[in-house]
C-alpha cells in the first residue's frame, strides 16, 4: 500500500525587492528531505505500515512547524485596551522576533533607539519624518547591520548627508528612502555618493538631476523675448 | 531770569542776539543735572575686581568659564573675567584645528573627557541655548576614526581598544583583510592591525563652537576684555614643611591688563587666575614666577609647554575616498579626511623632532607637503597619486614637551593659579570636560566627575610621566 509521496518544501521568506514593510513573512513553500533517505524510507513504507505511520508522523510536524512561522498571517494588529493596556496574551509572544518598525512621526530621539538596537533580526525600519532623528542617531544604527534590509528616513528634517555617511555599515540594506530631507545641502549630489557607497542598495527618492543647471542650448524657449545668442 | 528771546528796545542796541547765547551758556552751566565731564570714559577696560580672571579666550578659556558660570551655587555668585589678547583669533589654535574628537587614546582619563565632550557636542543645543539666538549647528560628521598600527604597533594598539572599551568606547578592531574589505581604496601594506571608532567620534566646525560658547558665556554674565596680561602683582608667604624645609607660597592679588596699542593698563584685583593661554602659556606662568628658581627644585621647574607649528593641507581628488572615508591616521603619522561633498580632502603629518618648524609665525612650507605627506598619502591611499592642493594653513599646538599630554589644576606654589593647557593638539576635544574639571576644582575644591590628578603640575616636578601613546 504506498503512501501519496508529499514533497515538502520548507522555505524562509526570500526577499522580493517590490514588497514593502507590511508584506513580510509572506508565502512560505514547504521542502524536502535528502535523496537517499528518500528511497529507503520509500521502499521501507511500501512494505510497512509502522514506518508509514512513522512517516506521517514527521510529515505532521514539519507541516505543524510552517503553520508556526505563518501564524501571524491573516491576523488582525495587537492593539492596547480602552485602558492602554495589552492582554496578556500578548507575552506569550516575547520569544518572537520583531522583523519590522514603523515608527513614523515617532518623538524617538538618541537614547530612545537603545530599545531598537535590541532587536536582532530587525530587517525594515521606518522612522519618517521624526523629528529628533539626527545624525548622531544613525551613527547608532550600526548594530542592526546583519538583518537590515530596509531603511526610510523621508522627511527628518535633521538628518544631513554628514549622517548618510555611516549608513555604509549596514551592507545588507537592500532599500533606502532619503527623499525629502530638508538639511542635505545637495540632495543630488548626496543620492550619487550614497549610491556609490551602497552598491547594493535601491537608494530612492532624489533624481540625481535635482541641482543640475540646463546648458545653454538646452534652455526653454521663451516665446516673449526676442531668442538671444 | 525768565528769558523770553524777544530783543527788548530799552535794552539798547548792541550784539543783543551774542549775549543772549553767552548768557544761554552761563546759565546751563550753573544749573544742576548739566552733562559733568569729571570722569574719563571707561568702558573699554575691564572691571576692577574681578574673583576669577582667565588668560585666553580660546575654547579651553570659554569651557572654564562656562562652567563656572554653570555650576555656581548662587545666580551670579561669581565675577568671571576673560582677557583674550586677539579678538579676531588669528592664531589661536581653536580656529586653525582640523576639528576631530575621537576617544582612541591610552590614558582612562583622556578617553572619559572625549567621550563627556561626545555627550556635550550632541547635546550642544541644551547647555549652550540662549534665549532668541538660533540653534547651533555643529556640522559634525560622525564618520569615525580609523588608525592604522605596523607589526610593531599592534600590540600597543590591542591593549589599548581594550581599556578604550572598558571605559565605553564603541571601537573595534580590523585586521587587514577586513579592511580591504571594508574600504577598498585603501593599501594595507605594512599594516597589521586597525582600530575603528564606530560611535562619538568624528569632526566638527570649531568656529561654532566657539561662537556657542561665546555667545552663552555673555549671556550667562562674564565679562570679557581685549588687551594683554602684562604683570602679576603677588604676596608671598613663607611656611614651614613637616620635614622643616621653608617653601615660599604665592598668592596672585593683581593681574594687570595692557590695552590694545597703547600703554594704558588696568590692575585687575582678582582671587583667582586661569592659565588658559594655549601655545603661550608658558609666558604667563614665567610672569607669575614659576621656573624663576634652581633647576631641579620646585620653584625651579618651568611650565613646559611651547608652540609648535603644525601644518594643514587641502586638497582636491575626484577618484578619492567616498563618502564613507574616516579620518584615516596612516601608520607613518600622516591623516587625512573628507571635506565636504566634493572630493575635497584635508590632512598633514606631525614632523618628527629634527624637522620641527619654527614656530615664530604662520607662514606654510609646501614643500613638506611634497616631501613629507604626499608619498605617505599615495602609499596608503592610491587614489591619492592625482591629487591637487588647493590651499593650506598652519596653526599652534600648545605642545607639552614633558609627556604630551594636560596640565590641569593648580601650582602647588603659586596657589591661586590654576593651568587648563598643554593638550597638545587635542585640546578642543576635551575642552568641554575640562572645562568642568577645573570649575569643579575652584568651586568644590577637588575633582567631582572626571578626576584629572594624573594631569597636576606637580608630575613636572616629581619626573612622572603620564604618557599618552596615541598621539596624532
Amino acid at each position: 500500500m504506498a503512501a501519496p509521496w508529499l514533497s515538502l518544501r520548507l522555505v524562509a521568506p526570500m526577499w522580493n525587492g517590490t514588497r514593502g514593510i507590511h508584506r513580510l513573512g509572506g508565502a512560505v513553500v514547504p521542502e524536502g528531505n535528502q535523496k537517499k533517505e528518500r528511497t529507503m524510507l520509500q521502499f521501507l513504507t511500501n512494505h510497512f505500515y509502522d514506518v508509514e505511520a512513522l512517516r506521517g508522523y514527521l510529515l505532521q510536524r514539519e507541516m505543524s512547524k510552517v503553520h508556526m512561522k505563518n501564524r501571524f498571517r491573516d491576523k488582525e494588529w495587537i492593539r492596547p485596551d480602552k485602558y492602554g493596556h495589552f492582554s496578556p496574551e500578548f507575552w506569550n509572544f516575547r520569544e518572537v522576533p520583531v522583523e519590522a518598525v514603523d515608527a513614523s512621526d515617532c518623538e524617538i530621539n538618541y537614547e530612545g533607539l537603545d530599545n531598537l538596537l535590541l532587536l536582532k533580526e530587525l530587517q525594515s525600519l521606518s522612522l519618517q519624518r521624526c523629528p529628533h532623528v539626527d545624525d548622531w542617531c544613525l551613527s547608532r544604527l550600526y548594530p542592526l547591520a546583519d538583518s537590515l534590509q530596509e531603511l526610510s528616513l523621508a522627511g527628518c528634517p535633521r538628518v544631513s548627508e554628514r549622517g548618510l555617511a555611516c549608513l555604509h555599515h549596514l551592507q545588507n540594506l537592500r532599500r533606502l528612502d532619503i527623499s525629502d530631507l530638508p538639511a542635505v545641502s545637495n540632495p543630488g549630489l548626496t543620492q550619487i555618493l550614497v549610491e556609490e557607497m551602497l552598491p547594493n542598495c535601491k537608494v530612492v527618492g532624489v533624481d540625481w538631476a535635482e541641482g543640475l543647471k540646463l546648458g545653454p542650448e538646452e534652455q526653454p524657449q521663451d516665446t516673449a523675448s526676442p531668442a538671444l545668442a | 531770569v525768565a528769558h523770553t528771546g524777544r530783543t527788548v528796545g530799552r535794552l539798547g542796541e548792541g550784539d543783543w542776539d551774542g549775549k543772549v547765547s553767552e548768557i544761554k551758556k552761563k546759565i546751563k552751566s550753573i544749573l544742576p543735572g548739566t552733562s559733568c565731564d569729571l570722569l574719563p570714559d571707561t568702558s573699554h577696560l575691564p572691571p576692577e575686581h574681578s574673583d576669577v580672571v582667565i588668560v585666553g579666550g580660546g575654547v579651553l578659556g570659554l569651557s572654564v568659564a562656562y562652567w563656572l558660570k554653570k555650576l555656581e551655587s548662587r545666580r551670579g555668585g561669581i565675577r568671571v573675567l576673560v582677557v583674550e589678547r586677539d579678538y579676531t583669533y588669528s592664531q589661536a589654535s581653536t580656529g586653525l584645528s582640523v576639528g576631530g574628537i575621537c576617544q582612541q587614546f591610552s590614558l582612562p582619563e583622556n578617553i572619559q573627557l572625549s567621550l563627556f565632550s561626545a555627550s556635550f557636542l550632541r547635546n550642544i543645543n541644551e547647555y549652550l541655548a540662549v534665549t532668541n539666538a538660533p540653534p547651533l549647528d555643529l556640522q559634525f560628521n560622525p564618520s569615525g576614526y580609523l588608525l592604522l598600527a605596523s607589526e610593531k604597533d599592534a600590540a600597543a594598539m590591542e591593549s589599548n581598544v581594550k581599556v578604550q572599551k572598558q571605559e565605553g568606547a564603541k571601537v573595534c578592531l580590523m585586521s587587514p583583510d577586513q579592511l580591504r574589505n571594508k574600504f577598498p581604496w585603501i593599501s594595507t601594506e605594512g599594516v597589521a592591525l586597525a582600530s575603528y571608532g564606530m560611535e562619538n567620534e568624528g569632526w566638527f566646525d570649531p568656529w561654532c563652537l566657539l561662537q556657542g560658547l561665546r555667545q552663552k558665556v555673555e549671556s550667562m554674565g562674564v565679562f570679557f576684555c581685549q588687551g594683554e596680561v602684562t604683570r602679576f602683582v603677588s604676596s608671598s608667604q613663607r611656611m614651614l614643611t613637616t620635614d622643616d624645609e621653608m617653601v615660599i607660597l604665592k598668592r596672585i592679588h593683581e593681574v594687570h591688563v595692557k590695552m590694545d596699542h597703547s600703554l594704558e593698563y588696568q590692575p585687575v584685583e582678582c582671587s583667582i587666575v586661569i592659565n588658559a593661554a594655549g601655545a603661550w602659556s608658558a609666558q604667563i606662568a614665567a610672569l607669575a614666577g614659576i621656573g624663576k628658581g634652581p633647576p631641579g627644585t620646585l620653584q625651579g621647574t618651568k611650565l613646559p609647554v611651547e608652540p609648535r607649528k603644525r601644518y594643514v593641507y587641502v586638497w582636491h581628488c575626484p577618484q578619492g575616498p567616498g563618502l564613507e572615508t574616516p579620518l584615516v591616521a596612516d601608520t607613518s603619522g600622516a591623516y587625512f579626511r573628507r571635506e565636504g561633498l566634493g572630493s575635497n580632502y584635508l590632512g598633514g603629518r606631525s614632523p618628527i623632532e629634527e624637522e620641527e618648524p619654527d614656530p615664530e609665525n604662520l607662514e606654510v612650507d609646501h614643500d613638506f607637503f611634497q616631501e613629507k605627506v604626499w608619498p605617505h598619502l599615495a602609499l596608503r591611499v592610491p587614489a591619492f597619486e592625482t591629487l591637487k592642493v588647493q590651499t593650506a594653513w598652519a596653526g599652534y599646538y600648545d605642545y607639552n614637551t614633558f609627556d604630551q599630554n594636560g596640565v590641569v589644576g593648580p601650582h602647588p606654589l603659586v596657589v591661586n593659579m590654576y593651568f587648563a593647557t598643554g593638550f597638545s593638539g587635542h585640546g578642543l576635544q576635551q575642552a568641554p570636560g575640562v572645562g568642568r574639571a577645573v570649575a569643579e576644582m575652584i568651586l568644590e575644591g577637588s575633582f567631582q566627575t572626571i578626576d584629572l590628578s594624573p594631569f597636576l603640575f606637580n608630575r613636572f616636578y616629581l619626573g612622572e610621566k603620564t604618557q599618552e601613546n596615541n598621539t596624532m
